[in-house]
């Protein structure tokens, strides 16, 4: 029984351990060397053939030179900050777009649901990066958006959209809708009727109900919904180097460019810890948030 | 099992109060023709209904019945088809539920999750235009009531069933509606905790002298609490009436069985005068000599049904009762207090006596298979003349 109960407890350990501890300590180790012209480019390298004396020089090499050196930069403090307000907005943007798609699903008719969800999760059988793409088809300045509103005659000169933040926010909220609509469907859909009744009843209109019952009762999957998106958000990087500019400062696309373009794995590795502290932050947060959901339902 | 204690003492109590019979007083509800129709379904079907001042109203019937539909009607969450609401003389169709002077207990509560009880019961006097500064003492008040002060700062999931239910009834009756209505209240409880909040119920709809429309399927329920009690049948009204004249004196088949337990018997009708009547109802037996309150005609198809515990059963035969019939004893249902004998008699026919068990199970004076004589008096059961139901 214990034995069995030790390998249950051991499964997921050893999971978080080779997929989550073990790289996060290499990545730690990389950041704390120094850049070098080597494969890999970076000393000191752990080397056993020099057996003690080999170790004790390993780890006399490391430093905490390249954390020093992002706080001296202020390319990438602005860049952290950017990413926040990008991840930020478009999160807010997303809930405001995906709350109602949610509303609308859970409050559809029985038969029609299977084919709404559908439909939320259908673009998730297509590759991401194909997704991206065609959006610079959409909003580049003779893209499909252009031409219809110039069709239309809204507008005279094409809209640069395709290369600035406005196309980044286009692109986050519509990659991680489906993240956000979900968690709320099902906090709306499993939302007693007869509380809505009873709130009519005691004297609501249909719209103080929804404010007072429904939302507050939605929270859990507002919650839910807004980290889904933020956390991925904030380290995005193919959505800001595919649809944003050379203004469009991101903290993921400043780490992909220090590690391919710079070969500067020290450094990047160094952004990628700091990016991991930040989002420790609103994980723990959300977890908070799922225990107490747990515990009011039990 | 009906216990008969029960609505006698109510009763008795509130014989005084009988608005129905009054032809000067106004009812606070009244429906007017309506009908109800979901699609093709028909869930009211040209309804009439007068239900008074302060008065506890029982709507009951097998689900399905359309009791459900009626209250939601009261409550403004369902429009008639054809037909008016009135309450107070004034006509609710187009009033929303959030303006009635109407509030309901829902069957499954509906309390609000993520709210207090306290806030549960201070969320209609938010709503209206209550000061702030009433709005506390209010509230305490109405947890007094229910007898849940200790517990105004829980959430719902903290506490019991019963309670909950409690917290339900503070809520709906804390802006003190002129109806008040309650969807099932009772069905979530365990059989004990019903009968103690029956109890309650009619203690609190006295002391606040409030309208209640009950619904329920539970007819010892309906009895117990209510002052009157509409028994209903596929969306229409079969009988309404106090629950001691449901019991004594149904108007139907349907309603004999609906409410307790009946011996049902068919047979052909005589008239004897002076309202006796002579039932022919199997080959061999002697005709059962009953009463019929309506007239009947000679030779029609009636029905006549005896409630168990108005059949004696006795090891002689009693000379003083004008029915009497011999059987043997087929099945006994011991249930305590009682027992209902299943008594077999020649013809086949099976009829249910109930005697109470003033002696030891030991010294019973009979047991299976022993010969018994059945009687009962020409007014002990109903003749009726409509075997339909209607």
């Amino acid at each position: 029984m214990n034995v069995r109960r030790l390998f249950l407890i051991f499964v997921p350990y050893l999971w978080l351990l080779a997929l989550f501890l073990v790289p996060f300590l290499i990545v730690l180790k990389i950041a704390l060397s120094d850049g070098a012209l080597a494969i890999p480019p970076y000393i000191p390298t752990l080397d056993f053939s020099n057996g003690w004396e080999g170790i004790k020089t390993f780890f006399a090499g490391l430093d905490m030179e390249n954390f020093i050196f992002l706080t001296e930069d202020e390319l990438y403090w602005r860049a952290y900050l950017s990413s926040l307000q990008i991840a930020a907005i478009s999160t807010a943007i997303t809930l405001l777009v995906g709350y109602p798609i949610a509303y609308g699903m859970a409050k559809a008719p029985d038969e029609w649901r299977p084919t709404l969800m559908m439909l939320v999760i259908l673009p998730f059988w297509t590759s991401f990066l194909i997704r991206v793409y065609s959006w610079m088809g959409i909003l580049s300045q003779e893209g499909f958006l252009n031409q219809f509103l110039l069709w239309t005659g809204i507008i005279n000169d094409p809209l640069t959209i395709l290369n600035t933040n406005t196309a980044v926010y286009i692109g986050i909220v519509y990659t991680y809708l489906p993240f956000m609509i979900l968690p709320i469907y099902a906090a709306i859909e499993k939302l007693d009727e007869s509380l809505l009744e009873a709130a009519e009843d005691l004297g609501c209109s249909r719209m103080q109900a929804f404010w007072l019952v429904t939302i507050p009762l939605s929270k859990s999957g507002i919650i839910a919904g807004c980290f889904l998106v933020f956390i991925p958000a904030l380290g995005e990087f193919v959505i800001p180097s595919v649809l944003g500019g050379s203004k469009t400062l991101m903290i993921g696309k400043v780490l992909w460019e220090e590690f391919f373009s710079n070969r500067d794995w020290p450094v990047a590795s160094a952004v990628a810890v700091i990016l991991l502290l930040i989002l420790v932050i609103p994980i723990i947060l959300f977890q908070r948030n799922e225990q107490k959901q747990r515990e009011s339902e039990g | 099992m009906f216990k008969h204690g029960d609505f006698m003492a109510h009763s008795s109590s509130t014989s005084t109060f009988a608005p129905w019979e009054d032809s000067e007083q106004k009812p606070l509800i009244q429906f007017k023709n309506v009908t109800k129709r979901f699609g093709s379904f028909t869930a009211i079907d040209n309804l009439n209904l007068d239900i008074f001042e302060q008065e506890f109203f029982a709507l009951l019937g097998p689900s399905g019945c359309g009791k459900t539909t009626l209250m939601r009607m009261l409550a403004g969450f369902e429009s008639a088809t054809e037909g008016t609401i009135l309450l107070d003389g004034q006509d609710m169709a187009p009033v929303p539920p959030n303006k009635r002077a109407v509030n309901m207990m829902f069957q499954s509560y509906a309390l609000f999750p993520h709210l207090t009880v306290a806030d549960n019961v201070a969320f209609g006097l938010k709503r209206s235009d209550m000061p702030k500064s009433e709005i506390e003492g209010r509230v305490d008040e109405m947890l007094r009531l229910v007898r849940l002060e200790k517990f105004a700062t829980r959430k719902p999931h903290q506490i019991s069933g019963g309670q909950r239910q409690r917290v339900a009834l503070a809520r709906s009756l804390a802006k003190a509606p002129k109806l008040l209505l309650l969807d099932e209240p009772l069905g979530a409880l365990d059989k004990k905790l019903r009968q103690d909040t029956q109890f309650e119920l009619m203690d609190i709809q006295e002391k606040t002298g409030t309208t209640f429309v009950i619904v329920t399927h539970d007819q010892e329920e309906a009895m117990t609490v209510a002052s009157r009690v509409a028994v209903m049948d596929e969306g229409r009204l079969v009988q309404v009436d106090t629950p001691a004249r449901i019991y004594e004196n149904p108007n139907s088949v349907y309603v004999a069985d609906f409410i307790g337990d009946v011996n049902i018997i068919e047979g052909n009708a005589s008239n004897k005068g002076d309202g006796l009547v002579e039932i022919n109802w199997a080959e061999g037996q002697p005709a059962i000599q009953g009463t019929a309150t309506n007239a009947v005609q000679d030779g029609t198809r009636v029905t006549f049904a005896i409630r168990p515990e108005k059949v004696s059963i006795t090891q002689e035969r009693v000379s003083d009762k004008a029915n009497c019939i011999e059987g043997k004893v087929l099945d006994i249902a011991y249930l305590g207090n009682i027992s209902t004998y299943h008594v077999e008699l020649p013809s086949g026919h099976v009829i249910k006596a109930q005697a109470a068990n003033n002696r030891r199970l030991a010294r019973r004076s009979f047991t299976w298979e022993d010969a018994v004589w059945l009687s009962f008096t020409d007014t002990a059961g109903i003749v009726l003349s409509d075997n339909a139901g209607g």
